[in-house]
């Protein structure tokens, strides 16, 4: 049987006439990486604030690591890590000293919580500036040193809000790693994030949540596969022979193309990519149809939340066309 | 029990190290007091009286040591503004450890704090010719009344710091608030010299309590009169912080749960 780290029924937030969260639903399978995926005001930080007990709610339930959130807060923050969405340490102590404090906060020794300080501080390369105060730290240093804080003591859930935004692309590695790392290890991770491709990487599983609900649940693959999974793709080299070609490809495929004249293009599901191709380019050859580009191209999970939320991931503002659909789940 | 006595020190512990860390602020409310001494003492002084007679810089001082106290309402007040404007009270309270910790932490650091700035004035107050007169033991227990009183002024400053959160609106409130609150009292003028109304309210304000009392513990010069408030000195001492601290403790405890709302 599975059990679930992170559970969440109902959740419901209002702030006055804003429903940051809104009958949300959310069961994290332990030992797995778990991606929520939503644009700006989705409600992501308000879902990791309440889980976090950082914030209370209105309505539904929430247990984490199987203690309730609202009852047994003291149970949940003892088995949990968070580095929220802002960095959340102390600026005008050291890095060394930032670490030493949350590790007498969790009840090291003085001794054990100074080894874990130095242990943490040089795997996170933070070693040469331990001495320095944080709040002279680069977003980057001071982003990884609350990711260290979290670390303190291995939590059974870890939560992460955004972790890599603002890194470079050395340090974003290192933090996969470091979350590929402590799952093998056994931790838990809720994880946010703004980057399909994180979500792509890292994730078992993903919610993708707009307007406080969740839309879509399912593994990666499950999603992509929701757009209609592999297209084929065509360019005509004479703009006039396009219509001919979807009529061509049509009968094939057994669905009407997307044609968009501007660039010459037709593009269209297949269900089974190679055999599809195959009979594409010998119809539209039979057919004396000139083709400049042909080519199989897998859905991406960007195309899927675009589908899902009807805006990308990293924009605000309201739903562009695509039809919106409840998920797989 | 015992966790929110260990994680109070810790959080005491990390208070301390700030002003270590960075030691302008405590610079800041040194040469306040000071600079205060030397204006009032010897720039205004010579056209100051004190009603009953005496010398108006050994009158003086205990009121400077009030508004010291006083003045460290700003430093408590910033501070945790400080720590809440940059999210650091996020993690603690993520954290398994005690709740009241960040508060006593805060409490008892200030204290500590209050400790070394006393000292410091004690010294600077003997260079200008202050000095206690009835023994170091009433010595001893007027420091004990001042102490008493930065306490209750450290949860009024909690408390300020939780309702407004801002920094930078807590200074704009602070100091505006406090050299009135000294300026109608009986630190710099004896309540009897101000008119009537005004006497009245410095009389009744609860830094002349404290003011009066250690007037009075140091056998300084500048007794009240023979009004009520003048006449219990002592005892309003130790009325007011403890009533400060009655109403302002739990007001931040149940300010602080509400973070979470
Ligand atoms: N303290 C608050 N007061 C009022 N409204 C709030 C507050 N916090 C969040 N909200 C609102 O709740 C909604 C969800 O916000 P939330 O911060 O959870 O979104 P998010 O998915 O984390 O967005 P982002 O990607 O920008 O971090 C938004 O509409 C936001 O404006
Ligand atoms: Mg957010």
């Amino acid at each position: 049987m599975t059990t679930f780290d992170v559970v969440a029924e109902g959740l419901g937030k209002r702030y006055g006439p804003t429903r940051a969260l809104d009958t949300f639903h959310l069961a994290v399978p332990a030992g797995t990486v778990y991606g929520l995926l939503g644009p700006n005001g989705a409600g992501k930080t308000t879902a990791v604030r309440i889980l976090t007990t950082l914030l209370r709610f209105d309505s539904g339930t929430a247990s984490v690591a199987g203690y309730d959130v609202l009852r047994q807060p003291d149970e949940v923050r003892a088995r949990i890590g968070l580095t929220g969405q802002y960095a959340a340490v102390d600026e005008t102590l050291s890095g060394r000293q930032n670490l030493e404090l949350f590790g007498r906060l969790f009840r090291l020794g003085r001794g054990a919580a100074r080894r874990r300080a130095d242990e943490l501080l040089e795997r996170f390369g933070l070693s040469e500036a331990a001495n320095r105060s944080a709040g002279e730290y680069s977003g980057g240093m001071r982003r990884r040193l609350d990711l260290a804080a979290s670390l303190i003591r291995t939590p059974r859930v870890l939560f992460l809000d955004e972790p890599t935004t603002g890194l470079d692309p050395r340090s974003r590695n290192q933090v996969w790693d470091l979350v590929r790392g402590l799952v093998t290890d056994g931790t838990t991770v809720l994880l946010t994030t703004q980057y399909l491709e994180e979500a792509d990487q890292l994730a078992n599983r993903i919610s993708v949540i707009d307007a406080g609900r969740v839309v879509a649940e399912g593994t990666p693959d499950e999603l992509k596969s929701m757009t209609g999974g592999d297209r084929i793709e065509v360019v005509v080299r004479d703009p006039a022979a396009l219509t001919r070609a979807a009529g061509v490809v049509a009968p094939i495929c057994g669905v009407e193309p997307a044609v968009d004249p501007e660039i010459r293009r037709l593009s269209v599901p297949v269900a089974d990519r190679v055999a599809g191709l195959v009979d594409v380019v010998r119809a539209l050859d039979d057919a004396g149809i000139a083709v400049e580009d042909i080519g199989l191209r897998r859905a991406t999970l960007d195309e899927a939340f675009l589908y899902l939320t009807g805006h990308r991931p990293d924009e605000t503002g309201e739903p562009v066309g695509a039809g919106r659909k409840a998920g797989v789940a | 029990m015992t966790t929110a006595i260990t994680d109070g020190w810790t959080m005491t512990r990390r208070n301390m190290l700030h002003v270590v860390r960075a030691p302008e602020e405590l610079i800041l409310y040194f040469s306040l007091p000071i600079m205060f001494v030397l204006v009032f003492g010897y720039v205004f002084g010579s056209g100051m009286q004190v009603a009953g007679g005496g010398n108006y810089r050994e009158f003086l001082l205990p009121g400077v040591f009030v508004m010291t106290m006083l003045y460290g309402l700003g430093a408590t007040a910033t501070g945790v503004a400080l720590d809440l404007s940059r999210g650091v009270v996020d993690r603690f309270r993520s954290m398994p450890m005690a709740r009241s910790a960040l508060m006593t932490g805060r409490s008892a650091a200030d204290l500590l704090r209050a400790l070394l700035e006393m000292s410091t004035l004690l010294v600077c107050g003997l260079l200008v010719g202050w000095q206690w007169r009835l023994g170091v033991g009433k010595a001893l227990l007027a420091v004990g009344l001042l102490l008493l009183l930065r306490v209750a002024i450290t949860w009024v400053g909690i408390y300020l710091a939780l309702l407004v959160r801002n920094p930078d609106t807590v200074g704009v409130i602070v100091f505006p608030a406090a050299f009135p609150l000294t300026a109608i009292s009986n630190v710099f003028v004896s309540p009897e010299l101000m008119p009537s109304v005004i006497g009245a309210i410095s009389e009744w304000n609860p830094l002349s309590a404290t003011v009066a009392a250690i007037r009075e513990l140091f056998g300084n010069p500048g007794l009240g009169g023979d009004s009520w408030p003048a006449e219990h000195a002592m005892l309003l001492a130790v009325l007011w912080p403890v009533l400060l601290i009655a109403i302002f403790a739990p007001l931040a405890v149940r300010r602080y749960r509400r973070l979470s709302r």
